[in-house]
């Protein structure tokens, strides 16, 4: 009898452990990621005022006893009707697109490279490839100035060179913003890239080609979709922060490049805007947000009938 | 009783009647003077070999000796360094691995993870530009033959140990190669099944008709299944026999002891006659009387080398105890169900392994430790070897 009862309390001991350990992540989202989403969305559904804070209260206490919400949509309704926020949303995307477009263009290669370089060079290159982590993002953008403005250095160079005859417009471009957010975000690119490409086994390779595959394409029929999940973590890992990019447009882009992350800035601090800024914010996480959750349930869904059809 | 519940002995037997040799071979593969190196080390040292068609040709050796770098330059994996490789009389030299007629199964098995398991089989034959009717049916063949229909939509991850390979090998198969090369098939898999398995593939050999050759440090693997076996060691090929030929008539102690056990002494040839020899060797009482003639001369330093099996055992006398006899004390016995090896400390100090077959269920054997002992031969059972 006693011996159950302590059977029982080590039991629940241990249920209690294991619950423990996995509290701790919940516990770190909800504090860091889901407590200020709150506040957010709740900053979004409520309007702007002139005072301190910015933005009416969503809950007061009425006449000492009702509980009065005052809650609007009408934050939401205005960024639809301002052509200008859809058209900044969709700039956004186009602009992360392309960019992660590029950076896997580069990046695949580079992380092919040092996963199938000498086992003593993988770790030198890496770190090269991280390197840049050590410097201050700002300044890294800043250098780009430097690098991009007329009589920056790669016009110098390309002037030298006699490639051209007068210095080329790049900075503040869209093309400067492309430059700067590839450059920024390749090492997330890489990185995935590396470590999935790196664990494959290379007698598949041998495999393939001892089945008749010339080289090119036992690449494209047994590397590539092998390393599919690299490709998609580290497209996600680049596409989603340069969605939301500030600083690289603001300090490399123009007066015309329309990104979310500029719009947000402006609203927020120029136009002192909480409530429309906050909407702003809460629709670019949705928007962002649902094609991946839709994404990774297709894949599961995939997966799940891949399975049942084995079976 | 079921066929594999017979001893290996029996097995073996019954396999050999059955293989269907070639009324005139016809070689397939010829390896001339193939050296491989990886820098300063060789690999594989001036090989030369013909496979014949239609031939299970294994490569037995230890660990390192060069197994794996030869079927490699086979399969067109490694270029070697010297000499040139000819398969079905086409030099292979600047032939890539995928145009080679050749396929090859890995020891890893390599089948490809995001694929199902028709699909692994279809690769082959999808880069040969086959017909989609035609690849559905010969993956259909394939996945009968290796006994795996129902589990054709199944992904490599959801097979045991023993269905993987034999989903590699119907992949390897299904092109049907002129030679398939098997790098260590059955390493991967327990005794009972590697013994079971080791049976089908010299049945589907037999059927196919295709060329093996097959890469094992398996000694036993080697004696069951093939038609001819080459042994090699340090990069180089000592002996290329039939198993029977390699087990009866080694060519040097370390082929003899290699490929089964062996008992040898070191001696001079006393008398060297045409039809007959004696060796003194100093480890044993008696002279060794051999009933025909040796290499060497007289004078000349041999050894005279007696497989475990061949030697006998009493507690009496034999009856010519003037030679092919020695005597000495059972040291250890070693049951082995079948049969047991007894290690007998010869009066020299040397021992000697002797196996015996277990005929009877007598709890006590008739001979046991500590006991004195006669161990004695036939003249004509007496190997002797120069080096
Ligand atoms: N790419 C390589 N570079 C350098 N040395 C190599 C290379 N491949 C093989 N070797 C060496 O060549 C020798 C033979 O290797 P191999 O793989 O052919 O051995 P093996 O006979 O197949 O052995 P095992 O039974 O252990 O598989 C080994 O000593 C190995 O270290
Ligand atoms: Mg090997």
């Amino acid at each position: 009898m006693i011996a159950r009862a302590g059977q029982w309390v080590t039991e629940v001991l241990q249920a209690g452990g294991r619950r423990l350990v996995i509290a701790v992540p919940f516990v770190w989202l909800l504090l860091f990621f889901l407590a200020p989403f709150a506040i957010v969305a709740k900053i979004s559904l409520a309007e702007f005022r002139v005072g301190v804070p910015p933005y009416t209260p969503l809950f007061e206490i009425v006449e000492g006893a009702w509980l009065h919400i005052r809650a609007t949509l009408g934050n939401y309704a205005y960024l639809i009707d301002d052509p200008l926020y859809v058209a900044a949303y969709l700039s956004s995307v186009k602009i992360a697109a392309v960019s992660t477009v590029f950076a896997l263009l580069i990046g695949y290669p580079m992380a092919y490279g040092i996963a199938r370089s000498a086992q003593p060079w993988r770790n030198v290159l890496l770190l090269a490839v991280m390197l840049p982590f050590w410097t201050s993002f700002l300044i890294r953008v800043y250098a780009w100035i430097g690098i991009l403005r007329s009589n920056g250095l790669l016009n110098n160079f390309l002037l030298w060179l006699g490639v051209i005859d007068e210095p080329l417009v790049l900075l503040n471009t869209d093309l400067a913003v492309y430059i700067g957010i590839v450059y920024s975000y390749l090492p997330f690119m890489i990185l995935p890239l590396y470590a999935t490409l790196e664990k494959m086994d290379l007698s598949l390779l041998e495999a393939a080609q001892d089945l008749g595959c010339r080289p090119w394409k036992a690449f494209v029929t047994v590397t590539l979709p092998l390393s599919l999940p690299g490709i998609i973590a580290g497209s996600m890992l680049v596409f989603i922060p340069a969605v939301g990019e500030f600083v690289i447009p603001d300090l490399l882009g123009g007066p015309s490049t329309l990104m979310i992350g500029k719009v947000l800035w402006s609203e927020f601090f120029n136009n002192r805007d909480w409530p429309v800024a906050s909407a702003v914010a809460i629709a670019m996480l949705v928007l962002l947000v649902a094609p991946i959750v839709f994404f990774q349930r297709y894949r599961m869904r995939q997966d799940e009938k891949a399975r049942e059809a084995a079976l | 009783m079921s066929e594999s519940s017979l001893p290996a002995a029996h097995q073996q037997r019954s396999l050999q009647q059955k293989r269907i040799v070639p009324p005139n071979p016809e070689p397939v593969i010829v390896i001339d003077g193939v050296t491989k190196r990886f820098g300063d080390f060789t690999a594989v040292d001036d090989v030369s070999l013909t496979i014949d068609r239609g031939e299970l040709f294994s490569l037995l050796g230890g660990s390192g000796c060069g197994k794996t770098t030869l079927l490699r330059m086979l399969a067109g994996f490694e270029t070697p360094t010297k000499g040139r490789i000819l398969i079905d009389g086409q030099d292979m030299t600047d032939v890539p691995p995928y145009a080679r007629p050749v396929n090859m199964m890995f020891q890893s098995y390599a089948l490809f993870p995001h694929m199902t398991v028709e699909q692994n089989i279809a690769f082959g034959l999808k880069q040969d530009g086959m017909a989609r009717d035609a690849i559905r049916a010969r993956v259909a063949e394939m996945l009968d033959m290796v006994e795996l229909s129902a589990l054709g939509p199944r992904k490599p991850h959801q097979l045991s140990g023993g269905q993987r390979q034999r989903v590699a090998l119907a992949r390897a198969l299904a092109k049907r190669p002129k030679v398939l090369l098997l790098d260590e098939p059955l390493g991967a898999l327990d005794k009972k099944l590697r013994e079971r398995t080791q049976l089908e593939l010299v049945n589907l050999q037999c059927q196919l008709g295709i060329t093996f050759v097959v890469v094992t440090h398996d000694q036993e693997e080697a004696m069951t299944m093939s038609d001819r076996v080459a042994i090699m060691n340090q990069g180089r090929i000592l002996q290329v026999d039939s198993p029977h030929a390699m087990y009866e008539f080694p060519g040097t102690r370390f082929v003899a002891e290699f490929f089964g056990s062996i008992n040898a002494f070191e001696g001079t040839i006393a008398e060297d006659g045409l039809t007959h020899a004696v060796i003194s060797c100093p480890d044993l009482d008696a002279p060794v009387y051999v009933n025909h003639s040796v290499p060497g001369y007289e004078g000349s330093t041999v050894w005279a080398a007696l497989r475990p099996e061949k030697i006998t055992l009493s507690k009496q006398p034999p009856a010519d105890p003037a030679r092919n006899v020695a005597r000495g004390v059972v040291e250890d016995i070693v049951y082995l169900g079948g049969d047991s090896t007894y290690l007998v400390r010869l009066e020299s100090g040397r021992r000697i392994r002797v196996a015996l077959q277990n005929l009877t269920r007598a709890a006590e054997p008739e001979v046991t430790w500590d006991d004195a002992v006669w161990v004695s031969w036939r003249p004509e059972n007496v190997v002797v070897l120069t080096s």
